[in-house]
């Protein structure tokens, strides 16, 4: 395994080039350790610690909330359903825009909207569709599928409702996924797609065989990102759903802003962290990106 | 002998269109919505049947909106938050991108899961400690300090979304560059920067987004001086829908223009660049 | 051909570097700008930084700032915390006492907010002593000592909770009922009317994640069953109410669970009777007066139970500016801005009771609901907690807890109870909060029997 480092002549310079990676990425971690690292500290400290003296406390009331199996779960479930179904619709929508499409720089500038828009702005909307008294309701009265208004947003129908935040997140946050792979096809160059097809390789077997292999860093960032956010779930959750259904973030936000116990808060918050961790750690060893594959 | 193949690219042809219109579609119409609600008045906003289409609109909602103290000067103040931060962020980011995909070097993957770590913490829980610290070092309530607490955000995204990029720029390009005599720097200038210029572009459109919807840490660490997201949220409160669909579009408005600028930048130079 | 590529992409890149520098540089100049402005007044009160969570919503700002703050000697920076975000406030004062250095002068809060609060907070006392004589009722005196004997916060404005019904829902009260003195049963019956004759559910509750479901609890349904809130928590009585509300769950809108604010689905349609703070029906009451009725909520066996609402302002110690927000504390006392209150904000006075009859329909109905609670016969006043400090969100929690398992999820009233009456206990001892009304007055914490 050659890394561009290697390559490099004994000596004066190589010594130079081995600490050139530790300066490039000095003032990242200077400047994370700075405003991250004293106040995560300090958080933590409130999971284990309460009046100075360590303690699981926290945790056993965490565990015990009568809310915290719900929370547990219905996270769990956002994670495992979203993720996935948004990996595909985001592929497919980065395919699409990649391809010689006329008018892509139209679907494109469509696509991407969803950016912009705030997840409390977005959930806003998905509740006003969906609401009893809301556009979805007007639409299908008018065209007759319905006879009076149905409701959507029904606690007593999970299945339905989890249907609704799903829905509403792949709207949202598609976006985000859609734009690192897109900027990651970017740099595959088509040379190898024409070259599989040549061979006879079809549309799905060059998607699976040429393009998904080359975005794999894509893939692994995509991934990492979009896992985190889904354990932090929690704006658009709430404008749907309410208190029908919580979540891991929204009990911790709870504890912290209307129970004012901070330790408890700080408990759900390393939940999350470790969680978020381990499944990060996870895509990262699955993803691996071997150097070979950089040198192409 | 092509025939048959190029029938299935027909309806292939139209599958890929008729798929590409239907996600516009979904995408577009509660943005629709929301831009019609937010031109409604009073009196419509709380009718049933809801109106699907533009009739009756009216100005009254965002022109009481926009003329709400301190709206406009919110939104100046999340401008320059936005491009403060943007900038700051990809000069420290996109270097440490770099490193990461470049280099084999000890406690990459480590860095790279301690980077996405720091937004792994809900910031909810960091509130208090982050704004003592703000408070004591007196750049509470300015835009500076929201601009810092900013890119301390949005740096996980740049390093990772430039690093996934370059890694996906062949070294060999800038070694043929510094063996034509080329110093690393001006190689990696000349060469990885603009072939990476779509991984920059992602991370600049993420950072601006990050920066303009931030509301908790905006709301927290200011008091007057407040940023738009905070300040229109603050009014939002118990309005009815016709304000919060004129906030969120006030909101939203800016960033779909920013995005749509910076858009292009997503091509690569590979000779599929976007006009 | 790639060359050519590549040149282009390096003009580019060019481009778009300079446009950032350029961008940059004018943002310098900008920041430059900003930074000069002046803030501070030379008016007789200076500035003051009020910051509060009561009167956020749009329509409340802008009155403030028309009717209530016009006129005042000072400059004053009215800011509220954004939409759900209630947590900004406490946090902004504790960040700012941990600092021992702050940029707010005077808070707008309620009861219970300052408890959490109120190691923070500036004696009153000499600003107390002004106000007593002008009229504030020395039982609300009293709340603001929040059980010390220094004055924490003043009385600024009241407010309660009561019931709107649309016009329409009118002709589905069970025979014999009085709106204005309705039972319990009476409310079920109406729900229950309501859902099998129209096919949907059109009674709601506020039990949203920002909903005031918790004082519904606390000040009406176990009151008005049990008598008392705390000591009769796993009373009989008691359970017969959560068992009273697991009925009238069925006939209840389903997405009551994400209602915050009733007065939207009431405008909306999709709510015909309700149960909400006034403030949070105001809106309604004030657009659509006239399609809307006020009344009383319901009496149960042992009365009528309702919840005073209590605003205040308090300074917090770190105060820059301690004597100009006292000013402003007597400028909102004042009777000519208190008699604005009700008309602009929705919230009752503290001082004086004249009430102006440009009010409108919606409004005079609101207070004339209120009036009817306040001299009931049969009111039985449940108080704010007083005395939890921090636990008063725990204290809250109990209850909604309760509400959830029992009403949302369907388990035992009585093991729900007996479960979760520990956790209250223990809230009280560990507080040492003595009884409130309705309970009876108790020596030492308050005792769940």
């Amino acid at each position: 395994m050659t890394s561009v480092a290697e390559d490099v002549p004994l000596g004066r310079t190589a010594r130079r080039w081995e600490v050139l990676p530790y300066g490039l990425i000095l003032p990242t971690v200077a400047y994370l350790s700075l405003f991250f690292a004293w106040p995560m500290v300090q958080a933590f400290q409130l999971a284990f610690r309460e009046g100075g003296a360590w303690t699981i406390e926290p945790f056993r009331m965490m565990v015990n909330d009568a809310n915290f199996e719900d929370a547990f779960k219905f996270t769990m479930l956002l994670v495992v359903v979203i993720v996935p179904l948004q990996f595909v619709l985001a592929l497919a929508m980065a395919l699409l825009i990649n391809s010689k499409l006329h008018g892509r720089g139209v679907f494109l500038a469509i696509f991407i909207m969803p950016l912009a828009i705030s997840d409390l702005a977005a959930g806003l909307v998905w509740q006003s569709i969906l609401t009893e008294r809301g556009y979805l309701n007007t639409f299908l009265e008018a065209i007759g599928v319905i006879d009076q208004p149905y409701i959507w947003l029904d606690p007593t129908k999970p299945n339905q409702l989890l249907m609704a935040v799903v829905v509403a997140e792949l709207w949202r946050s598609t976006a985000f996924v859609m734009v690192i792979f897109l900027a990651g096809l970017q740099g595959i160059p088509h040379e190898y797609g024409e070259a599989a097809e040549v061979f006879g390789a079809g549309f799905f077997r060059r998607v699976r065989t040429v393009i998904l292999p080359l975005l794999k860093p894509s893939l692994q960032v995509a991934l990492l990102f979009r896992i985190i956010f889904a354990f932090e779930a929690f704006a658009v959750v709430i404008a749907i759903t309410g208190r029908a259904k919580t979540t891991l973030a929204t009990e911790a936000w709870r504890w912290q802003a209307d129970y004012f116990n901070s330790h408890v808060a700080a408990a759900y918050s390393a939940l999350i962290l470790v969680l978020s961790l381990v499944s990060a750690g996870i895509v990262v060893w699955l993803l691996r990106t071997p150097r070979e594959q950089m040198l192409q | 002998m092509n025939p048959p193949r190029s029938a299935l690219a027909g309806v292939a042809r139209v599958f890929v269109y008729g798929s590409a219109v239907l996600l516009s579609l979904f995408i577009l119409i509660p943005i629709y919505l929301m831009t019609l609600a937010a031109f409604s008045s009073n009196e419509d906003t709380y009718d049933y049947p809801k109106e699907l289409l533009p009739r009756g609109l009216s100005t009254e909602t965002m022109s009481f909106f926009i003329n709400f103290g301190g709206v406009l000067d919110a939104l100046q103040r999340s401008v320059i938050v936005a491009l403060v931060t943007l900038v700051v962020a990809l000069v420290i980011g996109t270097p440490a991108g770099y490193a990461l995909a470049r280099f084999a070097f000890r406690g990459g993957d480590t860095l790279r899961l301690s980077v996405v770590g720091t937004r792994a913490f809900p910031i909810v829980i960091l509130s208090i400690p982050l704004a003592v610290i703000f408070i004591r070092w007196g750049i509470d309530d300015t835009v500076l300090g929201v601009s810092i607490a900013h890119t301390a955000l949005a740096l996980p995204f740049v390093v990772l979304t430039t690093a996934s990029v370059f890694a996906g720029v062949s070294p060999e390009l800038e070694e043929a560059a510094m063996t034509l005599g080329c110093s690393r720097a001006t190689a990696f200038v000349k060469v990885a920067l603009p072939l990476a210029l779509p991984g920059l572009a992602a991370s600049a459109i993420f950072v601006f987004i990050v920066s303009w919807n931030e509301v908790f840490a905006a709301s927290l660490l200011t008091l007057r001086h407040r940023t738009l997201p905070a300040e229109v949220l603050a009014l939002l409160e118990g309005a009815p829908p016709n304000f919060r669909f004129a906030g969120g579009f006030f909101l939203m408005a800016p960033s779909v223009i920013v995005i749509l600028l910076i858009r292009r930048y997503l091509f690569s130079m590979w000779g599929r660049v976007l006009k | 051909m790639r060359k050519e590529g590549t040149v282009r992409s390096i003009r580019h890149t060019r481009k778009a570097f300079i446009g950032f520098a350029a961008t940059l540089a004018l943002v310098a100049v900008a920041m430059l700008g900003g930074a000069g402005s002046a803030s501070a007044s030379h008016r007789a009160a200076g500035n003051v930084v009020f910051l509060s969570n009561q009167l956020a919503q749009v329509s409340e700002i802008d009155a403030v700032h028309k009717y209530l703050l016009n006129g005042f000697p000072g400059s004053v920076d009215y800011v509220v915390p954004p939409v759900g975000q209630g947590q900004v406030w406490f946090d902004r004062i504790t960040a700012e006492a941990k600092a021992s250095k702050g940029t707010v002068s005077l808070l707008g809060g309620l009861h219970g907010d300052y408890l959490t609060i109120q190691q923070n907070l500036m004696s009153l006392n000499d600003v107390a002593k002004q106000l007593a004589k002008a009229g504030i009722p020395p039982d609300l005196m009293k709340l603001g000592r929040l059980g010390t004997n220094k004055q924490l916060y003043i009385p600024w404005m009241q407010a309660t909770y009561i019931m709107v019904a649309n016009k329409q829902a009118l002709k589905y009260l069970p025979k014999g009922a009085n709106i204005q003195a309705l039972t319990y049963a009476q409310l079920l019956q109406w729900a229950k009317n309501m859902k099998n004759q129209t096919g949907q559910a059109r009674f709601g509750m506020p039990v949203g994640t920002n909903g005031l479901i918790n004082r519904f609890l606390q000040g009406y349904l176990v009151p008005s069953f049990s008598g008392g809130v705390v000591t009769t928590f796993r009373s009989q009585g008691a359970i017969s109410g959560w068992n009273y509300m697991k009925q009238l769950w069925q006939y209840t809108h389903p997405q009551s669970l994400s209602y915050n604010f009733m007065q939207d689905p009431l405008l909306s349609g999709e709510v015909w009777v309700a149960w909400d703070h006034v403030a949070r029906l105001g809106t309604a009451l004030k657009t659509h007066g006239s399609d809307f009725v006020a009344f009383p909520a319901p009496k149960g066996p042992k009365g009528r139970g309702y919840m005073p609402v209590l605003a205040g302002l308090a300074i917090p110690k770190t105060a820059p500016n301690p004597s100009g927000a006292k000013q402003l504390i007597k400028w909102m006392n004042s009777v000519p801005v208190q008699a604005r209150t009700l008309g602009s904000v929705g919230f009752f006075p503290v001082v004086g009771s004249r009430l102006s009859k440009r009010l409108g329909v919606g409004l005079l109905s609101m207070n004339a609901a209120v009036k009817n609670t306040q001299r009931a016969k049969d009111a039985l006043k449940s108080l704010l907690p007083i005395g939890l400090g921090a636990e008063g969100g725990n204290f809250n929690k109990v209850y909604v807890d309760t509400f959830t398992r029992i009403v949302v999820r369907g388990e035992d009233p009585k093991s729900v109870v007996n479960n979760e009456a520990p956790i209250l206990q223990a809230i009280m001892d560990k507080t040492g909060a003595k009884c409130w009304a309705p309970d009876p007055a108790s020596k030492g914490p308050c005792h769940v029997k």
